[in-house]
């Protein structure tokens, strides 16, 4: 690599451009960060509110009780259920979507894409109030289908064993929209030169698939892998909303547990290092997928 | 909040009428978003004059200073004499002796039970020890098949264990609210009573969901009796049918060696200390807690007035099924008021399953529940003993 010199008053000048955008993200991410990180290390509590001198250093007390509660580890067994499952699936799905609303063969293609994307679009308070009706146990529409060709009533959101599959499926319903959008632009970067020539050497359509289109995708696929990753661990609003995280805790996100501890028992320190640990694991997942792509190229 | 939030703004005219040159804002919240709301005001300076709090959260807000003492004010009003409140609700009010709210309505669980059921197992009338009580329920099911059984307890409600821990004697906290007392001999007479109803087959180890209609069940004969709250009166009057009304009954509880205690439980109107119409707001409280306003206020929302001069009205004292809540009330007491508590009531449940469940011994089930809600309570003993060195 060469060294690029740069004379003294160009860096001014750059620093001077600079400035805004450093400060914007110093004040509205650096000090936020570093606050909390503060916070994660005092027992900030109800009583703190009420009066600061209330509050103690605790150290890493709080990240050591963390570790030791059963609740903490449901949580985080749940978000990697929910991220582990829900997020191939969920690129599954809007790859497969995007492969077909990419066919010769599709008609009306600005009209699907358009349904397809909505679900991505609407509020997910209201929808997830919607999927609450469609789920319910007697008047459900799933049930309803599902009786229909014979199967008993599914207990979805009351039943620990469905509550996470049925906020998967939703979630994949939701999201899968946006990836597709994606993967629509990443297939038509790929030239169509060369699905004639695989073509006439006479390679199969998996063939096809496999050799051309996977490749080609593949720096597309890490970007969406890693934004659906880093979104699913955040799971919030779906659980929030439907179950409360139960039944029996196993809807129980990081994140929801997290405003638990913060917002219903105000016990904002503890809050705070739960933030800290999500946000240790999410960049652990992110440096494992880099990592795995790495590999394979 | 919830329902009464939606109706308070009917009785509000006469309030304005009598006090013209006051206007009453009112703003509706949802139970559920209601407690966060109000924190969030308070860190926010933007606190209400008066809000509706639920009685177990008056601890809290007194932790964080919010809420303005009013014993002064009631010992001047003549609106509002103390000893006509039930002692146990009134006593929910109360912090270290100060009262920080005016109970707005009560409530308080009883038993509902199927009286043709007991009358044919041989007991005519609900017991009232626990000796008797449970000999009944033996009786019963001795008369049901396996899928019958005499009492209901939802295992994911805490208020049934913490209501037979109190009828035991059980302070609940002990040390003045220092250390969980759970697994204390008082506490644990009731627990032991609470998980042998269960091993006996007496109650089913049901978690809330797995009756899916409570009144088809009780219609069926497959549960005889249900600890609940008042709101249950109008839901068993319209959902039984016309053939089973005179074939249920409410039933004040057992207790060890005669009528027990129950929950005092229920809203109280609170003045905050930020407020800049004290005066005014305290007119309002004075005005709702008319014995005529919470006659009218019982008729718009089924609670329970906080006043015994309310009850005498021809509308409750002619109810044969609130004649069990208004005995009840007399037997009514508080949960220990540590603003921690809604988070221990919480941890109740989740150990009483466990040993339900027979995955603990009551004794071992008892002694982790303390274990957590000693690690809850630190901040308080760190305060307490703070003060104490003082």
């Amino acid at each position: 690599m060469s060294k690029l010199k740069i004379p003294s008053e160009a860096n001014t000048a750059a620093w001077f451009f600079l400035t805004p955008a450093l400060v914007l993200i110093g004040v509205f991410f650096f000090l936020p960060v570093a606050a909390s990180l503060l916070l994660s290390v005092t027992d900030f509590d109800l009583y703190g509110i009420a009066n600061p001198g209330n509050t103690r250093f605790v150290g890493f007390e709080n990240y050591s009780r963390l570790l030791r509660t059963p609740d903490f580890w449901q949580a985080l067994k749940n978000t990697f259920y929910f991220a582990v499952v829900g997020g191939p699936l969920t690129i599954a799905v809007s790859l497969g979507a995007a492969l077909l609303l990419s066919s010769k063969l599709v008609r009306f293609k600005s009209f699907f894409r358009t349904i397809y994307f909505t679900p991505f679009v609407t509020t997910l308070v209201a929808v997830a109030i919607v999927w609450k009706y469609l789920y319910h146990t007697r008047y459900g529409l799933f049930n309803y289908a599902l009786g229909a060709i014979g199967i008993g009533p599914i207990d979805w959101l009351g039943d620990p064993h469905w509550a996470m599959p049925a906020i998967i499926l939703m979630a994949v319903w939701k999201s899968f929209g946006y990836n597709m959008l994606i993967f629509i632009a990443g297939l038509q970067a790929i030239p169509e030169d060369l699905y004639d020539a695989a073509e006439i050497d006479g390679a199969s359509a998996w063939r096809r698939f496999f050799s051309i289109t996977l490749p080609m995708l593949a720096p597309t696929l890490v970007f969406v892998s890693v934004i659906t990753m880093i979104g699913y661990f955040q799971l919030f609003a779906e659980p929030y909303v439907m179950t409360q995280g139960g039944p029996l805790r196993s809807t129980t996100s990081v994140v929801l547990l997290m405003y638990e501890e913060g917002f219903r028992w105000w016990r904002m320190g503890y809050a705070a290092a739960i933030a800290f640990v999500l946000f240790i694991v999410i960049l652990l997942a992110t440096l494992v997928q880099f990592r795995l792509q790495k590999e394979r190229t | 909040m919830g329902r009464e939030g939606e109706v308070v703004s009917q009785l509000l005219p006469g309030f304005e009428k009598a006090h013209p040159g006051i206007k009453v804002q009112v703003q509706q919240i949802p139970w559920s978003a209601a407690h966060e709301k109000l924190l969030t005001a308070y860190v926010g300076e933007a606190t209400p004059d008066i809000a509706m709090l639920g009685n177990t959260w008056v601890p809290e807000f007194v932790a964080l200073d919010a809420l303005e003492p009013l014993d002064s004010r009631v010992a001047q009003s003549k609106e509002l004499p103390k000893s006509d409140y039930f002692q146990g609700i009134w006593d929910t009010n109360t912090v270290d002796g100060v009262t920080y709210g005016i109970p707005w309505y009560v409530d308080t669980r009883v038993i509902f039970y199927r009286s043709d059921l007991l009358a044919n197992a041989g007991c005519p009338q609900m017991p009232s020890t626990w000796a008797a009580w449970r000999q009944c329920m033996v009786q019963l099911k001795s008369k049901m098949n396996d899928h019958q059984y005499p009492l209901l307890i939802p295992i994911t409600e805490w208020p049934p264990i913490v209501i037979l821990g109190l009828q035991a004697g059980s302070p609940i906290l002990r040390d003045d609210g220092r250390f969980g007392g759970f697994s204390q001999p008082q506490f644990m007479k009731g627990f032991d009573f609470y998980v042998s109803l269960f091993r006996d087959g007496l109650a089913p180890p049901f978690a809330g969901t797995e009756i899916s209609n409570l009144y088809q069940e009780f219609e069926r004969g497959n549960i005889a009796m249900y600890i609940s709250g008042p709101w249950q009166i109008g839901e068993f009057t319209n959902r039984l049918p016309k053939n089973l009304q005179d074939k249920w009954m409410t039933a004040t509880l057992p207790g060890v060696d005669g009528p027990g205690v129950s929950l005092a439980g229920g809203a109280s109107l609170s003045l905050f200390r930020g407020s800049k119409h004290k005066t005014e707001a305290w007119q309002l409280m004075e005005y709702l807690s008319r014995p005529d306003v919470q006659v009218e206020f019982h008729k718009l929302t089924g609670d329970l007035p906080a006043r015994r001069t309310a009850w005498n009205d021809p509308l409750l004292a002619n109810n044969k099924y609130m004649k069990a809540f208004r005995d009840q009330l007399e037997r009514a007491v508080p949960t220990p008021k540590v603003p921690e508590w809604e988070q221990i009531a919480t941890k109740v449940f989740e150990h009483g399953e466990r040993a339900v469940r027979g995955r603990q011994t009551p004794q071992q089930a008892m002694q982790a529940l303390d274990r957590d809600v000693d690690v809850i309570l630190d901040k308080r003993r760190f305060l307490m003993d703070r003060k104490a060195g003082k």
